[in-house]
């Protein structure tokens, strides 16, 4: 199997906050990998470093053989300009804590813009795309609703779509369900669990232990900028080995 | 459907305490007696106001109303509209870029963008259209000289007319506060939404087209429709440098009949006229707008005419 994700001792920090201590990692193609965490240690941060919202200070990144946001040049680093990085991120889906849907755009509308934006894509092509993604995700009949006319569970479905429209080979999950009412995280983690058995690879920020454990190909736990443990959820999850994560499970369980 | 309501539940309510209830209470509404004590002293005062109107012979309502329409005064409004429009335009392109240059990470765009802001914020706009009028005493030519041969030459009195002054001493500390109302606007989008925008690929530029001017425009769009109108009552300092805009017009009129206060009614009826006109706009720019917002509830057009007009807020 192919290497999707490939992150080699990537270091980051705010001011002097370090927030990435040397996160390693490796995702193989169409792997499902969750991670977990206490807040604070970094899991948002590293997934935010994979299409290169945030900055690194060390350290590489490559997502499907290609090193994201630098160019490398007689043995350093230098960062790419905006339309390089761009070409980058348009095959990567990112879903949100908050949805950031488009609030003066239909949910079609949301799906479409970057299909015809960035794909160039026809406009009829890029509607009948959408309208078919929304129907996936089980919102064919609010094609053409705003953001406000949906409850939460409903918006964050359509930014599934919004992801799943650029035909992404790697979706990244920022806490998708955590923002959301208790009743409606059902919906979108099964929304999440359809798109995984699909194929795609994703990367899932998530709290939802009963999720990583039921979807989840690999678990890699996280804390104070580091990978502590990773591995297949019945070891990581079920059987432990190091006390840090124990600790974790003892306190979310 | 009601009616089938209530003798539905007619048969649940009768065994409970509601039963003992005698059958009828009049229920009365608070009454606000002090609110039609007001308004009968507001509307007193109106028609004192309105006789006043009408029996005081110095308004002279006949010679308004034979002023009205006069070539001139016509020819006045069309000048003032002009400038209007075209300093609208150089205030709101301007001010765009001067408020995508502050909030550019580049300190020299940024800086010089602020010096402009303080500058053309800093001086009466009064000021600046003598001084543009003036310029030719401090640059009596423009040329274009190069290894001794002047490519053109052309003097600074025929290029800065009254017109052309007026534009200037108006446009430009225009620009400077339409560049504070674009980038509040600006910031007032959600930083999500850049985000959302970039991890979708889109270039700067798209994510300002497409995503964050649409949603800036909600909170650009009205303080926008309070400089158009300052824009069109502020045309009338041109009289200065006596561009023939509506006051010029009417003041040269005054000036050989003496018909003073007539024909500043005439100014200011028309005046009234046109920023009714662009409230009206107003009011359609912002449904346009307000797409997807909560608050795209129509409102009447006659009570946000109203509240535009007269700067109150209609309830309901």
């Amino acid at each position: 199997m192919t290497v999707m994700v490939s992150a080699d001792r990537i270091r980051k920090s705010y001011g002097r906050l370090p927030v990435l201590n040397g996160v390693s990692l490796e995702i193989k193609a169409g792997e499902v990998c969750c991670l977990l965490g206490p807040s604070g240690a970094g899991k948002s941060t590293f997934l935010r470093c994979v299409n290169h919202l945030e900055s690194v200070d060390g350290g590489q990144l490559i997502v499907d053989g290609e090193i994201i946001g630098y160019r490398e040049r007689a043995g350093k680093l230098f960062e790419m300009r905006g339309q390089d990085i761009a070409r980058q991120r348009a095959s990567i889906g990112m879903v949100f804590q908050h949805f950031n849907l488009y609030p003066h755009m239909t949910a079609e509308q949301n799906v479409s813009l970057a299909q015809v934006a960035v794909h160039k894509k026809g406009k009829a092509e890029a509607r009948f795309r959408s309208r078919e993604l929304l129907e996936r995700v089980g919102l064919g009949s609010k094609a053409g609703k705003y953001p406000r006319q949906l409850s939460g569970g409903e918006q964050q479905r359509v930014a599934i779509a919004r992801a799943l429209a650029i035909s992404p080979k790697l979706i990244l999950f920022d806490e998708p369900t955590s923002a959301l009412d208790p009743e409606l995280v059902g919906e979108v983690l099964e929304t999440i669990r359809a798109v995984a058995a699909e194929g795609i690879t994703m990367m899932v920020v998530t709290h939802e232990i009963g999720f990583a454990r039921e979807v989840a190909d690999r678990v890699v736990f996280m804390d104070g900028g580091v990978v502590v443990e990773q591995g297949p959820p019945s070891q990581v999850l079920d059987a432990p080995a190091h006390p840090r994560t124990r600790a974790f499970l003892e306190r979310v369980l | 459907m009601s009616s089938e309501r209530s003798t539905d539940l007619a048969p649940q309510m009768k065994p409970g305490n509601i039963a003992a209830l005698p059958e009828t209470r009049r229920v009365v509404a608070l009454r606000h007696p002090g609110r039609w004590a007001s308004a009968v002293v507001v509307i007193g005062f109106l028609l004192w106001f309105a006789n006043v109107l009408v029996t005081t012979e110095a308004f002279e309502w006949d010679v308004v109303s034979s002023y009205l329409f006069n070539p001139l005064v016509l020819n006045g409004v069309l000048q003032t509209l002009e400038m209007t429009a075209i300093v609208l335009v150089i205030g709101m392109v301007a001010g765009t870029i001067i408020a995508i240059m502050r909030l550019s990470p580049n300190v020299v765009l940024h800086s010089v963008a602020h010096f402009y802001q303080w500058f053309f914020r800093g001086t009466p706009p009064l000021v600046q259209l003598i001084f543009w009028f003036n310029l030719a005493s401090v640059f009596p030519r423009f040329e274009l000289t190069l290894f001794d041969h002047t490519f053109f030459s052309i003097s600074t009195n025929t290029i800065m007319t009254p017109f052309v002054s007026a534009l200037l001493g108006l446009g430009l500390p225009l620009s400077a506060y339409y560049s504070e109302i674009v980038r509040a606007g600006i910031l007032a989008v959600d930083e999500g939404q850049w985000e959302a925008a970039s991890a979708y690929a889109l270039t700067p530029f798209q994510t300002l087209r497409h995503i964050v001017l649409p949603q800036a425009m909600r909170v650009i769009i009205p303080p926008t429709g309070n400089e158009a109108i300052g824009t069109l009552k502020f045309t009338s300092l041109a009289t200065i440098v006596s561009f023939t805009e509506l006051l010029h017009t009417v003041s040269t009129i005054y000036n050989t009949n003496f018909q003073t206060i007539p024909l500043l009614i005439v100014a200011a009826l028309w005046y009234l006229f046109l920023t009714s006109v662009l409230s009206i706009g107003q009011y359609f720019l912002e449904q346009r707008f307000a797409k997807g917002s909560k608050r795209a509830v129509k409102q009447p057009l006659i009570s946000k005419f109203w509240s535009n007009v007269l700067g109150q807020v209609k309830t309901a």
